[in-house]
């Protein structure tokens, strides 16, 4: 009997619970969602009905359009930036990727003077932020005749995004055991089989966190390409959307939404399909230790 | 034979393991090592970068109003919105642990999209929603009867509302790493603690609170080095208005420094987030070195 009422009264607190957290995930929801939702329903909106005041803004009542789509395409600068934003970002998560899974296989097998130091450094440089080096970097990239092109973007965009992604690599490769290396030297691989045969496969959803990092430092950078790139032909999605489409006493409103989120798409894209693989990267340093 | 010798000597082990690190070591000494030196030289001179000139650039920052203004509206900035980005994320890492197991990737999945939108294009969309004439928002509070705020023209509502957009953008980070933590706590903690008759708040400060004391430490000694240096929200929504009010230290720094192109001064402001920072990483390291040993 008493038992019973304890396990009643372990029911109703979780009732309770269960209601509490929706509640909360209720409100959360609306608050994360209602910026998206309302860019959303600007960038679909006729200029006229964006002009207008005095109907509710939150909902279309005029009928949808396409036409900042249409404007974005035709008369902005908006695919170029989209292909720009491409290269840059491909050729960044391509050169993260080499030199990071390189030093994670040295860094967490082999040993060299200096290796240990070297691993805190990494960690270390995660931490130093974009916003601490651009001036000088801005004097560095003149030198090197780099100013105003998307290029310099993927010399310096590796600085954010190798050091994570190392670290990454190092946590993924140190958990694979060290019999399956010695067996592959028994076997007589050496140590480029080795990493692209065993390490790589085994370690492939680290190898995945870590690509997708690269590609989000890479496709979101904004302060980067905001000081080193000034032309139009140039930019990139972030400081063009930023920086061209406002342009002008008109504000295109549909026009600047329709813009922020297609060049949002194709994070949000991924994230969609790989959500599990990055979480479980970037909190294994959390829960694994 | 000689070439042999060479293939000999390369394939040694730490000459291997030190040449498959050597293009990151060339990247940061190149890219962040040296930039920081080079920044604390640039630092040391005048505007046209002809003439040394000492600490006159960090004695000038001194002496100006509005540096001392962005000195106090970075650490206050960085505070307070990491503080909310921590409540709110744990109050939604909790929600959704409550949640039948099923169900929990749909909710986790629609409150991180704040956190995969890149910031500057998210922000772009907060900016038309505080737009003075067209402000969505300030419909809804003529709707409730409330007056019009001036979200972006007045210092402290535009203050306040960097702060809220940076929470929008900073909390599902800390919702994904405190439900990694919570989910890692071993369940027969809880049960026991039911058996011995603790409530919902008990289980709360005796067992989730501490054995997530240490993610939560490095979460949000994280979260106030990338508040503290932040940059794109300010950029696009105020650009450090009203009259200087909203800078921080990288938008400050990128006013004077590359739009007003003295770049030695500029140096030298971005230069002070460096002690801030440099405390900061020296106790997140300790921390997750700790970490690690426990493990």
């Amino acid at each position: 009997m008493k038992f019973l009422s304890y396990r009643n009264s372990i029911n109703s607190n979780r009732k309770w619970a269960l209601f509490a957290a929706y509640g909360c995930l209720i409100f959360f929801v609306i608050f994360f969602l209602f910026p998206p939702y309302y860019m959303l329903i600007t960038s679909l909106k006729t200029n006229k009905e964006i002009a207008e005041l005095s109907t509710n803004p939150w909902l279309i009542k005029q009928g949808l359009t396409l036409e900042h789509y249409k404007y974005l395409f035709t008369e902005t600068p908006f695919l170029i930036f989209f292909k720009n934003t491409i290269i840059v970002t491909i050729s960044v998560v391509i050169i993260s990727m080499v030199i990071s899974v390189l030093a994670a296989y040295s860094l967490s097998r082999l040993r060299f003077w200096g290796s240990g130091v070297l691993a805190t450094g990494i960690f270390l440089t995660y931490l130093v932020p974009d916003t601490l080096l651009f001036i000088p970097l801005f004097k560095i990239v003149g030198w090197l005749g780099l100013l105003n092109s998307y290029w310099v973007l993927v010399l310096v965009y590796p600085t954010l995004s190798v050091p994570f992604c190392t670290w990454l690599m190092i946590g993924y490769f140190s958990s694979i055991p060290k019999e399956i290396d010695e067996a592959a030297l028994i076997d007589g691989a050496n140590h480029m089989q080795m990493l692209l045969k065993v390490f790589i496969p085994v370690a492939m959803p680290g190898l995945i966190a870590a690509t997708i990092f690269a590609f989000t430092v890479s496709w979101a950078g904004f302060l980067y390409p905001l000081a080193f790139i000034y032309s139009e032909t140039e930019m990139v999605l972030t400081v063009g959307t930023v920086t061209t489409l406002i342009k002008g006493d008109v504000f295109h409103w549909g026009g600047l939404m329709a813009g922020a989120l297609l060049a949002a798409a194709p994070p949000v894209i991924v994230y969609a399909f790989l959500m599990d693989y990055y979480i479980a990267g970037l909190t294994s340093g959390a829960t694994k230790g | 034979m000689k070439i042999n010798n060479l293939f000999v000597w390369l394939k040694q082990k730490p000459r291997i393991a030190f040449f498959m690190c050597l293009p990151l070591i060339l990247m940061v000494a190149c890219l962040i090592i040296y930039p920081f030196f080079y920044s604390i030289f640039l630092a040391t001179l005048n505007k046209a970068e002809t003439k040394f000139v000492g600490l006159a650039n960090f004695l000038f920052l001194f002496k100006r109003e509005t540096f001392w203004l962005v000195v106090q509206q970075s650490i206050f900035f960085a505070l307070v919105a990491v503080f909310f980005k921590a409540l709110i994320g744990f109050i939604a890492a909790h929600s959704i642990n409550e949640l039948p197991s099923k169900g929990q990737r749909k909710w986790r999945g629609m409150l991180l999209i704040p956190w995969v939108i890149p910031p500057a294009l998210s922000t772009l969309g907060w900016w038309w929603l505080f737009e003075p004439t067209y402000s969505a928002l300030n419909w809804l509070l003529e709707k409730l009867s409330v007056d019009a705020i001036p979200w972006l023209s007045e210092t402290f509502w535009a203050r306040f509302s960097i702060i809220l957009v940076n929470i929008w953008v900073g909390a599902p980070f800390f919702l994904i790493m405190y439900l990694a933590a919570l989910k890692s706590i071993p369940e027969d903690l809880y049960e026991a603690a039911s058996i011995d008759g603790a409530n919902y708040w008990q289980k709360l400060f005796f067992i989730t609170l501490p054995m997530m004391k240490n993610i939560i430490s490095i979460t949000i000694l994280f979260s106030i080095i990338v508040t503290f240096a932040n940059f794109d929200i300010v950029r696009v929504l105020t650009r450090g208005g009203p009259i200087d009010t909203t800078h921080l230290f990288a938008t400050y720094a990128f006013r004077v420094g590359i739009e007003s192109g003295d770049i030695p001064l500029g140096a030298a402001v971005s230069l002070f987030m460096f002690p801030v920072l440099a405390v900061l990483s020296f106790i997140i390291l300790r921390n997750v070195r700790k970490r690690t040993n426990e493990v």
